[in-house]
């Protein structure tokens, strides 16, 4: 693999909050069907059926979830977690987790802006007080991101007054402000009115062109076939399935892959 | 005596009882102000332990949280000034220093102080829970120092949900100070009583004390009215 690696899970994850099924990434490692590589770039579409695991796995890249056994890295830097009681992973290593999470955005299904504060402040917030950015240079930045974004003229409202599509381009522009590694988008649409998904849709392809390295959990399996540069398959937590998306779409060699593809197109 | 009013006794200066009033009626304030801000402190420090300390911490506070709201607070006001000035003398004697003497102000500071705080910590619980998790789990996930987090996320966020209780504590807290006369603190409850003694005109001096205590809730309304406006300003209106 020539190009430097980016993120990587590898493991096994058995969630243990009660509601979710139980879902794991199982080892051993090095199999494809327990390990995920992002390389710099790599737009990576994670799919699968509901209560796959496709959010935990995605979230286990940032720590949102831990797993529960395995490692994750991040351009080459791997989580320091050490076994909790119950035999679960804890981390070990609190302000390495921030100072990473600091460089990987995440776009969640509901938004989860901070509606105490306007579209500016949102994007703004995290340069100024988690990066230490100047005031009057994250002002200008975030003013550019949401030109970009489309929102230029909306950046003194507060979001519970937007349309979600409008909340789900700010949130991306407070994701871009950071100047991401690598952007973990939990499905980004699924929240929105059907006639929302497209301007959310066309900003990620628009990241998509600039070749950021992004990791997708979408239901949109048109969108992933056409923007993805590999896409993992999962059920029932482990990866079924994983290829460039002529592969995965074109030539599915799994039975579940195939009875899914046929079910979603 | 055939009259109840004689507004000459209200006048500023002696013979006239307003001066006493008005700094009776400005000891009860500071004694609100300073013991809600303390209620606010330990109400904070005691929701985030609730929600986010070990088993020990949170056994502690509900502890605490249960005294507060069990015993009845003239019972508590004379517990923490009368043992709790002793305690102090002792363990100070106790430490080669002189005995020690809390002001009544300090005193009564800290009394209603820890009484709004075991309500206070209930109320920023609640208020806290009610923020859709989304929100702080974003903050995280964009690498915020989990002090940071309390600072510019959860306390902002949870304060439209805290505002209606904590108002009614404020409320509470500015009639509070007038169990403090049993420790003869002079604020205004008690300054009214000896007035009102020495001049036979109760009605009167009551009905003052009364206009008083009316007008401060008054403002206060106005106040918290305006704040919880601006707490609410990214909210969509219920109605």
């Amino acid at each position: 693999m020539g190009a430097p690696r980016d993120e990587r899970t590898n493991g096994k994850r058995t969630c243990n909050r009660d509601t979710r099924p139980a879902q794991a990434i199982r080892l051993p490692r090095g199999s494809e069907r327990y390990s995920l590589t992002a390389n710099q770039g790599d737009i990576v579409a994670i799919i699968g059926g509901s209560g796959s695991g496709k959010s935990t796995l995605l979230r286990c890249i940032n720590l949102l979830e831990r797993p529960t056994s395995g490692e994750v890295a991040i351009q080459g830097e791997t989580y320091r977690l050490r076994s909790a009681r119950h035999g679960d992973l804890e981390i070990a290593d609190r302000r390495q987790v921030q100072r990473i999470r600091a460089h990987l955005g995440m776009v969640f299904q509901n938004f989860n802006l901070w509606p105490h504060r306007t579209v500016l402040e949102n994007v703004i917030e995290v340069p100024i007080h988690v990066l230490g950015m100047k005031r009057d240079e994250a002002i200008h930045r975030a003013e550019g991101l949401l030109d970009r974004v489309g929102l230029g003229s909306k950046k003194d409202m507060y979001p519970s007054f937007m349309s979600g599509g409008q909340q789900q381009r700010t949130a991306i522009a407070r994701v871009l402000a950071v100047d991401p590694l690598a952007i973990l988008f939990d499905e980004p649409t699924s929240a929105l009115d059907p006639e929302l998904v497209g301007e959310v849709l066309a900003v990620i392809r628009d990241l998509a062109a600039e070749h950021r390295t992004m990791l997708l959990v979408t239901h949109e399996m048109a969108f992933a076939r056409d923007v993805a540069s590999h896409v993992v398959f999962l059920r029932e937590g482990i990866i079924e399935e994983q290829g460039p998306p002529e592969q995965i779409f074109g030539d599915p060699r799994s039975p579940h892959l195939k009875q899914f593809i046929s079910s979603v197109a | 005596m055939t009259t109840v009013f004689d507004f000459s006794l209200l006048a500023y200066s002696p013979p006239g009882w307003g001066k006493v009033l008005l700094v009776g009626f400005l000891r009860s304030i500071e004694l609100a102000a300073g013991g809600y801000l303390l209620g606010i402190l330990i109400g904070i420090a005691g929701a985030s332990g609730k929600l986010y300390g070990n088993k020990v911490v949170r056994d502690l506070l509900e502890i605490y949280t249960m005294v507060i709201r069990a015993v009845p607070e003239l019972v508590l006001m004379l517990l923490f000034y009368y043992v709790g000035t002793d305690l102090l003398s002792r363990a100070s004697s106790a430490m080669g220093f002189g005995g020690v003497n809390i002001d009544g102000l300090t005193a009564g500071i800290l009394v209603i102080g820890l009484v709004q705080g075991g309500y206070a910590t209930e109320v920023f619980r609640g208020a806290i829970l009610a923020i859709p998790r989304g929100q702080i789990e974003a903050a995280h996930a964009f690498g915020m120092p989990p002090g940071k987090v309390l600072r510019r996320v959860t306390l902002p966020a949870m304060t439209p949900h805290a505002l209606p209780g904590m108002a009614n504590l404020w409320m509470i807290a500015t009639k509070d100070t007038a169990l403090l006369a049993v420790i003869d603190f002079s604020e205004l409850t008690l300054v009214t009583r000896q007035a009102a003694g020495a001049t036979q005109y109760y009605i009167m001096f009551f009905l003052a004390a009364g206009v008083l205590y009316l007008a401060l809730t008054l403002v206060s309304n106005f106040a918290l009215r305006r704040f919880e406006r601006h707490a609410r300003r990214g909210l969509v209106p219920a109605r």
